[in-house]
């Protein structure tokens, strides 16, 4: 396979065109959702969103401070997340599963409601082997929905707290909610979903349904004994036995209208195991350029959202600015490292880049930009396996989960976390250049700092702490496909994909553990709440605050120079916390693929 | 206690929204306007019965069919209850071990000189369904040996068979090789 470098970088502009292109109209328009402005929606999903509120007796004008509001958030995540794990441990007695699965065990049914409710969309389990129709439209799906609508509403409780002066309230969290669900994601994905289904994305109730080969074959498999151990000869070596393969089982479901939410709410949880390499999935490069565009479209526009609602707009450009310069770096870096391909395997006398993990319908553009946004935003969706990349490609993806994925990021979570890196930014030129640390008019101060420091350094302290207690476990490091370094990145991408709400994977690693399950819920729970927390007392704060005028002392932070100094911000934070980790692990295995094993 | 009734309330009737409404009416307006792709894109043999999809992959092996790429799906190559890659690292002595292996598989058939990656390395979803056109037309001296054609007869149905870029930009030309082997045991080769 070779590379068609003007495609791809055609896709690549095409792609960075078309979301920039959604940022002001998309931005305007959830900027009037969260405001409670008409939109064009209103006459069709008002009446259903109006008695919603009668019959929960929730008051739309009623304002919360940021305590009730976290507390509200808070609750509704642990009641849903309750009711998911219910679900997944029920599966066996539930209906619309033609397939007869049985329910989770208790450890993966906890690491998965965790997972979806966080908008990780960690899979521990494979969908076509084990996930009815029930459990994937009510439990996990119905989660793709909240928990982007989650994220959303604390992103624009806290654009509230930059906005309003002297004020106690940030907006009610059951109206943000419901608004961002009902006006919002629904419409786009309905759309979507459509547009997916006319590629090939499968969207039916239907049972699995079997095919017979053309050519029929067959496979040798371990014989077993009537305990379902392997039987072994008398050299200790299993015995196989072979057995005729006449028909192949085509899995079905409801997949396009999962597939849609699913790249919408950055969520990522795949309806099958291959996830978005799957051609039931993402049939066609245009499927796959639509969800690219689904990815990145509500964090993108996000920052315009912020920035009217902020009554700045160059100020939510400013940030998007300095997204896409993050962006563009790390598409163009994993891109050459892809191209320049894996010379261990060239050796062997095989021609283009590594198509181990690929897809050919994708193309290396297609592939290359997908690996790339899922894991600038929260999506954690694949097309390509991330395992197999090239050291250096892979390491790609894994340092921009580590940044905190604040290059656009996940929906809500991405601008929030993003805007706190502005906050440490706006405090540290402070401190060098001898200015008064304000953002938009807003006084910096010690609140401030230990919050913007608690939501971005969550996430990095979890994963080493839970990454050097996976390499002393010896049931953990089992878990590795791959020996040496290979490994550390295996069990280092596991809880960085974790803990900061990803969901993708160096899917080698057996994450089915105990050990896994356990370890990788807590470190869904502290990257999500512990940050969410901190953002929303930060907006409690900075509502209270007075307004400050701008004055020849204050910092601009919507130009050119702020705007570099943040993406340097961004990338020193995320260098000082994981290059002994990095160096371990991508980099030595680079070494040892440049220098031949 | 209030934020806890709240909390069950939203999740039923947003549930009843977008799990139940939203799924339905997507599947509804799929049966009507997409019936073909939304249950499966099949093929259907001669008797009206599916023989394949035109998305799933499926696991030719006999020297008379055109190979498609490898697959590392459980228990069996184009598993489609096992969908996956076989993560294998880039420095892996297994992987390395497997493309060698594959290789020289390739050799046996005469086939010498560099050789596409796809069809010596497996697949992200295990089920891809297409191969380069690289890939394609070098099988069809095999293909054309094993069946008594003319080469310019095979290679002329690969041809055929070469799906182009979407919007002139979009993904690799690629051929599939379900569509080509049926093609080919169609006598759609023949005179």
């Amino acid at each position: 396979m070779h590379a068609n470098i003007i495609f791809d970088i055609s896709q690549i502009l095409a792609l960075l065109i078309g979301v920039t292109l959604l940022v002001r109209p998309l931005g305007g328009y959830m900027k009037r959702v969260y405001q409670g402005e008409g939109v064009f929606l209103g006459p069709v999903l008002g009446p259903l969103e109006g008695a919603l509120y009668r019959m929960s007796g929730v008051r739309k004008d009623e304002e919360m401070d940021w305590k009730h509001y976290a507390g509200a958030m808070l609750t509704f995540n642990l009641v849903t997340m309750a009711l998911m794990f219910a679900i997944l441990m029920l599966q066996g007695s539930l209906p619309l599963n033609p397939q007869k699965f049985p329910g989770f065990s208790w450890d993966l049914a906890l690491n998965t409601a965790v997972s979806f409710t966080t908008n990780t969309n960690w899979q521990n389990y494979s969908g076509e082997s084990a996930a009815s129709y029930f459990t994937q439209v009510m439990a996990l799906m119905v989660h793709q929905f909240l928990s982007a609508a989650t994220g959303m509403a604390i992103v624009i409780a806290f654009v509230r707290g930059l906005a309003r002066r002297t004020a106690e309230t940030l907006g009610n969290f059951w109206v943000d909610m419901t608004r961002g669900v009902l006006y919002i994601l629904l419409p786009i994905a309905f759309v979507a979903a459509l547009v997916l289904v006319s590629q090939g994305v499968i969207q039916n109730f239907s049972p699995y349904k079997s095919v017979p080969l053309i050519q029929p074959t067959s496979y040798e498999r371990p014989k077993l004994d009537a305990n379902s151990n392997p039987i072994k000869n008398a050299d200790g070596k299993p015995v196989t036995e072979t057995v005729a393969l006449q028909e192949q089982t085509l899995p079905m479901g409801p997949v396009a209208s999962l597939e849609a939410i699913k790249e919408l709410g950055t969520n990522g949880g795949g309806f099958f195991n291959a996830n978005s390499a799957h051609p039931y999935e993402n049939p066609t490069p245009l499927s796959n350029f639509l969800e690219l565009l689904l990815i990145l479209m509500i964090p993108a526009a996000l920052t315009n959202t912020f920035g009217r609602m902020a009554g700045e707009t160059r100020q939510g450009w400013a940030v998007y600015t300095a997204m896409l310069l993050l962006f563009v770096i790390a598409v163009g870096a994993l891109y050459w490292a892809e191209y320049s391909g894996n010379p261990l395997v060239q050796k062997l006398g095989v021609g283009g880049y590594s198509m181990e993990g690929k897809e050919v319908r994708f193309g290396l553009g297609g592939s290359a930009l997908f690996s790339a946004s899922t894991t600038a935003t929260s999506c954690g969706a694949v097309n390509t396996m991330h395992d197999s990349l090239t050291p250096l490609g892979g390491m790609v993806p894994m340092v921009l989960i580590l940044l905190g994925e604040v290059v656009f990021g996940g929906v809500g979570s991405g601008l929030y976390t993003m805007l706190a890196f502005v906050i440490i930014a706006v405090f540290a030129a402070g401190l060098m250049i001898g200015r008064t640390p304000e953002y938009l008019g807003k006084k910096i101060e010690v609140t401030e700092m230990w919050m913007s420091v608690i939501t971005v350094l969550t996430a990095g302290a979890v994963i080493l702490a839970l990454v050097a207690i996976a390499l002393i476990t010896p049931a953990a490091v089992r878990s590795m496909a791959n020996p040496g370094p290979h490994g550390l990145s295996e069990v280092l991408y596991a809880f960085a994909s974790q803990a900061n709400n990803n969901g993708s994977a160096f899917a080698g690693l057996n994450g089915n553990t105990l050990f896994y399950n356990l370890t990788g819920s807590l470190a869904m729970l502290l990257g999500r709440f512990a940050p969410a927390v901190s953002v929303l007392a930060m907006a409690g704060s900075l509502a209270g605050k007075k307004y400050v005028p701008p004055s020849v002392g204050t910092l601009p932070t919507d130009q050119l120079p702020f705007i570099f100094w943040l993406v340097a911000v961004v990338l020193i934070v995320g260098a000082l916390t994981f290059f002994p980790a990095l160096a371990l692990g991508p980099i030595v295995e680079h070494m040892i693929m440049q220098g031949g094993v | 206690m209030r934020e806890i009734r709240n909390s069950v309330f939203f999740f039923l009737a947003l549930a009843l929204v977008t799990g139940v409404a939203y799924p339905a009416a997507v599947t509804v307006l799929s049966q009507l306007i997409f019936p073909e792709q939304a249950n499966g894109s099949l093929i259907y043999g001669g008797a009206g019965a599916p023989v394949g999809s035109s998305l799933i992959g499926q696991p030719f092996s006999n020297a008379r069919y055109f190979w498609p790429r490898p697959s590392a799906t459980a228990d069996f190559p184009y598993n489609a209850l096992a969908s996956g890659g076989s993560n294998l690292g880039p420095t892996n002595k297994e992987l390395l071990g497997q493309v060698a292996a594959r290789r020289e598989t390739l050799r046996g058939y005469g086939i010498q000189g560099i050789v596409p990656a796809d069809l010596v390395m497996a697949s992200a979803s295990g089920l891809d369904p297409h191969i380069s056109p690289e890939a394609a037309l070098l099988q069809v001296p095999r293909i054309s040996g094993e069946r008594k054609l003319s080469e310019k007869k095979v290679r002329s149905l690969v041809l055929k068979h070469i799906e182009d870029s979407q919007l002139g930009f979009l993904g690799a030309p690629r051929v599939n090789v379900l569509k080509l082997n049926l093609a080919l045991d169609s006598g759609e080769n023949r005179d």
